[in-house]
């Protein structure tokens, strides 16, 4: 395995809230990762610095080597770092296709003032993903007429255009329904499964999808690293129990 | 294509002073389709009569003092000259955006209004006049002149519209459209929102450049006007009133703005704005997306 992401003692402050606190974490190319967390526990606060949008005040971040820390999000994307977004963040007037075209349209850097970008090998291309996330079906229809957890894998099929190196995925099933959680994680891990190359690092709240779908698990409280290692052995850490999972609470 | 000529050849018919008001038409549409491309990125400026003054004195200076007299030649110069004089001013206004690129856009022309008005050497207050233009190298006579500034008006109207259109069409077209809906998500996705905005502003300035040009050379005249603020309205109100979706609603507002504006100087000389003002709230309570909205409903924009 090789080393993708390396982040060294990052720490950010928002005033006197402590979101991250001399955070570690390497990530090996391949790995499935699970961040998890209560709210305000930093899980966001990391991924928002490895994509550029906070900048850490303290601190280093790597990927592939390179120092990405002072990127601005869009540099970072060119790198290869994708995400999608706990609240999904589409273009409502345009329909599902057209979101997809402006994706592999952003990827390339050097736009054309010509080229029409409904030609036919940029729809195939966007077609064969939303056939791949089960949403050819919403193909022509505008997208603020989506359901919520339609727009979720859309979210996450505009992130994977442009097949990234890594890739976050910021609560892929929050905000859908009990009995849609397990089949919409299935549907994004089946359709992530065909991007070899792509590492995965997603935050999630329900533990049953974490141990089902996570090689590894980080747990985070109050902005610090405070478990690192398989779900079956992180998910039983005191820490995980007290701070995460609330079982040492409600014992 | 077939429009633009069914057009010229019915021109050879209608009288001068429907073809005079089509030129003008065409020559504000060239300036109000630059609006259009603006609006599709979010932002409206209330400053493009800046554009039309910048192309028209760059093109009846030309005319004047460097004996430039070439229509086509004068009306791509002029939009060059809106493009460049823009170009520096664009990258700061693809920071702003709502009313404050809608300020500063007008302050813009503002700036540029009050340096018209004290500068002697351009006419001051009054302007100055420019000759009969040439045509490839041949002299307009004075029986046609008008038509053949109708023709070129058109079909320059025609090309310009063409281009405007696989503009909106191509890759930068539609990262253009998803700048309007989500900026944070098209840096996610790679894309540069302000190289998109600061494009949109200098092709915007060609186009009001162009038109100044034109619509200078088919008056025979240029005055300070042209970059005061009511003349940037008159272009914002054809944008509104052909909506960002079509191209060839541009030019069928911009024809319509001339008419009432005829029509309605004749009969209510003192209160055509009146008119105007009513016919704009006509249409943003029944056409929300102007007229362009009426065949492009279902389309893709």
């Amino acid at each position: 395995m090789t080393l993708l992401l390396d982040a060294r003692g990052l720490q950010k402050r928002f005033g006197a809230v402590v979101a991250a606190s001399d955070v570690n974490i390497a990530v090996q190319a391949g790995e499935r990762v699970s961040l998890i967390g209560s709210n305000g526990a930093g899980k966001t606060t990391f991924v928002n610095m490895v994509t550029g949008y906070l900048k850490p005040d303290e601190g280093r971040i790597t990927l592939d080597g390179q120092d990405i820390t002072p990127l601005a999000p869009r540099a970072i994307t060119h790198l290869g770092v994708a995400r999608s977004f706990q609240i999904p963040q589409l273009y409502g007037a345009l329909s599902a296709l057209d979101n997809m075209l402006v994706a592999n349209a952003c990827h390339d850097r050097r736009l054309s003032f010509w080229q029409p970008a409904r030609r036919p090998e940029a729809i195939a291309r966007a077609e064969q993903l939303l056939q791949r996330f089960g949403l050819i079906d919403h193909r022509d229809r505008r997208v603020s007429e989506l359901p919520g957890g339609v727009r979720k894998l859309l979210d996450i099929a505009m992130a994977l255009t442009g097949h990234p190196k890594l890739l976050l995925l910021d609560e892929p099933t929050s905000g859908v329904s009990a009995e849609e959680k397990f089949p919409m994680m299935a549907t994004i891990m089946d359709a992530l499964g065909q991007e070899v190359n792509t590492t995965v690092l997603f935050v999630e709240h329900d533990m049953d999808i974490v141990e089902r779908h996570a090689s590894r698990v980080i747990a985070f409280y109050a902005g610090r690293v405070i478990a690192d290692d398989t779900p079956a052995v992180a998910l039983a850490t005191d820490d995980v129990r007290r701070y995460v999972t609330g079982e040492l609470l409600a014992e | 294509m077939a429009f633009c000529a069914a057009l010229c050849i019915a021109g050879l018919f209608a009288p001068k002073w429907l073809t005079f008001l089509v030129t003008m038409a065409a020559a504000n549409g060239l300036v109000s389709l630059g609006i259009v491309g603006l609006m599709r990125g979010g932002v409206v400026p209330f400053g493009q009569g800046m554009m039309l003054a910048l192309g028209g004195y760059a093109a009846a200076l030309s005319f004047n003092h460097l004996g430039i007299t070439d229509i086509l030649l004068l009306t791509v110069g002029g939009g060059a000259v809106a493009a460049l004089v823009a170009a520096p001013f664009a990258p700061l206004l693809s920071r702003y955006r709502g009313i404050f690129f809608a300020m500063l856009t007008l302050a813009l022309s503002m700036v540029l209004y009050g340096l018209l008005m004290k500068l002697t050497i351009l006419g001051g207050s009054d302007g100055f006049n420019v000759g009969r233009p040439t045509l490839l190298g041949q002299k307009l006579p004075d029986s046609h002149s008008g038509y053949i500034m109708f023709v070129v008006a058109v079909v320059l109207a025609t090309v310009m519209a063409l281009l405007a259109r696989v503009y909106f069409d191509s890759t930068r077209g539609l990262v253009t459209l998803a700048v309007r809906e989500n900026e944070l998500r098209v840096e996610y996705l790679g894309g540069s929102v302000r190289q998109a905005m600061t494009i949109n502003f200098i092709l915007a300035a060609f186009c009001g450049g162009m038109g100044g040009a034109l619509a200078v050379l088919a008056l025979g005249h240029i005055e300070p006007n042209f970059s005061f603020w009511t003349t940037s309205g008159e272009f914002v109100f054809v944008a509104i009133l052909a909506g960002w979706q079509s191209v060839a609603a541009v030019f069928v507002a911009s024809t319509v703005l001339e008419v009432v504006r005829s029509f309605s100087s004749a009969y209510f000389p003192n209160t055509w704005q009146l008119v105007l003002g009513l016919f704009l709230l006509f249409v943003i309570r029944f056409l929300p997306g102007g007229i362009g909205s009426l065949w492009m409903k279902g389309k893709t924009p």
